[in-house]
């Protein structure tokens, strides 16, 4: 599956066309259409601190996540549970950060994103395992495992994890050496996103020349086919596929935590998990394409809110934005039959 | 009798809560039964509720509540174009859909605002009580002393169960959500039957959402469907994939909302938030210990070949 020139036009033209009847939306609200879309554009790629501080800084967390969704989605593994491995990864990040500092020093780093892949990874393979032993669909149990994490990360603010003076529904702010590096002094880009692209040509590499990746591609092709015809064990690796995927999101959690806010709280992630799914599916779920998608939608949202900020146009019309987005490339296929990604469950 | 006072208080707490649920939940469980999960009911949730506080301001709560189920419905038309006609993944579509009525409602709201600012408070519906019924204690106090709109979801339970097993359509429609390739042998078109499905899903969804304003608050907040179009699909896990199930799964997860005011009165000890988490992990455990038993449709989220 590779991103031809076709589904490059195609892709491009649904963009265009998403922005064109957005546009016409905030001009028929009576809004400064010029206005609106200067402001937009300066905010997302019109100086060095617009594309560093504001566009690739949000680009990091949907790169990782829109790989997430991409490995278990490619594997024929819907796991819609990234916001909960996301949270899970944070919180694992922060509480690691905020007990081990002191003991450990320049080596926090380290630890926290390492203790926010495992607990992406525990919080995917419950899924896993409901699925393996209690034949529990992984579409209702990511999902369900969502909101016990939400809720998890709010007992944890008020509880464990909370701030010493008990005022805020927060934990302490991590220390400047358990932060991941600012790469470039007065911006606000973190060295998670150097990780993000590391780990989009990993992915790459993995699905194109691995035996473990073509297993992944068989058994999301087809269950039935990989099964018989290529003698995999399609049930193992869809369980690898969804813990992987898990702790893909988990690292993401952890970098967002390390890298941007430095402090666990409630509303850490505005649906991060479920925009990933619309940056994994205009990436065709392919890797390369994906960090073109997440960067599209870390400009998008950088755009929106000096959008808001600027020209009082609200940031609600880049969700619309995202939303014809995906749309349209659901769409496209079906009329056009240009973009022939592979689907779970498809015919 | 202190006591008395106290429960019924909960209960009552627990069927307002229950009652947005109820209606989405039973829109998820006819999508289900017809084989398709719709996790777009969140979007079709809160444009129910915008929908409704706009209409209702202007013409009143009844016109309100059904302008909520209309805007429901118009999503789930959205979503039955993409999933039925042009054959695309459910959850993705689920996904976007909900994307698309959030992000709408929350421009649309501002816009509202920032030209006529901020919508007073609508009138909503005040408990109705019955004669006899509303005097029974505990009972009386909990079921038969709400608005209007929770009586109507009170008859659409028998209704939807009698629609489902009872006439040709509901038997129709659950052979495609269980074996696709026999409902049309049998002359039906799954296309059609899950077109219905999801308007029907959709409109109940809408009307959910709504009562949230005409029936409760009063006021629209973004984002004030938080979550329930996701709540009600594990309802309806929990429930079984049958009304009488989803009944009491609403009711289950409507109580656990409802204990926020009971642990208040009484006082307790457990974190809230844990309390809020168990009604998810229930659905989990639940799921699991049903394994053997298969009670999901069998063709739940395929995507068919035919429209």
């Amino acid at each position: 599956m590779k991103p031809n020139m076709a589904s490059l036009l195609a892709s491009t033209g649904v963009v265009t066309c998403a922005l064109a009847v957005v546009a016409l939306g905030i001009a028929a609200a009576g809004y400064d259409l010029s206005g609106a879309a200067r402001a937009a554009v300066e905010g997302a790629v019109g100086s060095p601190f617009a594309v560093l501080s504001a566009t690739l800084k949000r680009t990091a967390p949907f790169l990782m996540l829109g790989l997430a969704v991409a490995v278990a989605f490619r594997a024929g593994v819907l796991n819609i549970g990234a916001e909960g491995q996301f949270l899970a990864g944070a919180a694992a990040a922060c509480a690691v950060g905020l007990f081990a500092t002191p003991v450990l020093g320049r080596a926090t780093l380290l630890l926290e994103i390492a203790a926010g892949m495992v607990a992406g990874a525990c919080w995917a393979g419950i899924a896993a395992l409901l699925k393996r032993r209690f034949a529990v669909a992984e579409v209702v149990s990511t999902l369900l495992l969502n909101f016990v994490a939400a809720n998890v990360v709010a007992y944890l603010v008020r509880g464990p994890l909370q701030e010493p003076t008990g005022a805020y529904p927060q934990s302490s702010m991590l220390e400047p050496i358990a932060r991941l590096p600012l790469l470039i002094d007065g911006q606000r880009l973190h060295a998670g996103f150097p990780i993000a692209l590391i780990l989009a040509l990993a992915t790459w590499w993995f699905f194109r020349s691995t035996a473990a990746g073509f297993r992944f591609r068989m058994t999301g092709s087809g269950r039935a086919a990989a099964a018989s015809a290529g003698l995999i064990n399609v049930n193992a690796v869809q369980m690898h596929a969804l813990i992987a995927s898990g702790a893909i999101a988990g690292l993401a959690g952890a970098c967002e935590i390390t890298g941007v806010t430095y402090v666990l709280y409630e509303g850490l992630s505005p649906g991060y998990g479920y925009t990933a799914i619309a940056v994994a599916m205009l990436g065709g779920l392919h890797p390369l394409a994906i960090v073109a998608s997440a960067t599209l939608f870390g400009a998008l949202g950088a755009g929106a809110d000096a959008m808001q900020r600027n020209a009082g146009v609200p940031a609600g019309f880049a969700v619309v934005a995202a939303a014809l987005v995906v749309l349209g490339v659901l769409a496209i296929p079906r009329t056009l039959r240009l973009l022939r990604p592979a689907w779970p469950g498809r015919p | 009798m202190a006591e008395m006072v106290l429960v019924g208080n909960f209960l009552e707490a627990a069927v307002r809560s229950a009652t947005p649920l109820g209606f989405a939940a039973l829109g998820a469980l006819i999508a289900e039964r017809a084989g398709v999960v719709n996790i777009g009911i969140e979007g079709s949730l809160v444009c129910g509720a915008f929908a409704s506080f706009v209409v209702a301001g202007l013409l009143g709560p009844e016109v309100g509540f059904l302008a909520g189920g209309l805007a429901g419905m118009s999503l789930g038309l959205v979503f039955a174009v993409f999933v039925v006609a042009l054959r695309a993944q459910q959850i993705i579509v689920g996904a976007a859909v909900s994307m698309l009525g959030l992000g709408l409602t929350a421009s649309l709201h501002r816009i509202a605002v920032s030209s006529t600012g901020p919508g007073a408070p609508i009138s909503t519906f005040l408990p109705l009580q019955v004669p006899v019924l509303s005097g029974i204690p505990v009972f009386g106090q909990a079921f038969i002393s709400q608005p209007v709109t929770t009586y109507l979801l009170y008859a659409l339970f028998p209704l939807v169960g009698w629609g489902l097993y009872r006439t040709v359509g509901g038997i129709a429609l659950r052979a495609v959500g269980e074996q696709p390739s026999a409902a049309v042998s049998a002359g039906h078109s799954p296309a059609r039957i899950q077109c219905a499905a999801l308007l029907a899903c959709g409109f109940l969804s809408g009307l959910g959402g709504a009562t949230l304003v005409v029936a409760q608050t009063g006021i629209y907040s973004d984002g004030m469907s938080a979550g329930r179009g996701y709540i009600a699909m594990a309802i309806v896990a929990l429930g079984r994939w049958t009304p009488r199930g989803v009944a009491a799964g609403a009711l289950i997860f409507g109580g656990v909302s409802a204990l926020q005011f009971l642990t208040q009165a009484v006082n307790w000890r457990v974190p809230y938030t844990i309390v809020l988490a168990t009604p998810y992990l229930l659905t989990l455990v639940a799921m699991a210990a049903l394994r053997g038993t298969r009670v999901a449709p069998a063709a739940l989220g395929q995507t068919l070949n035919r429209p």
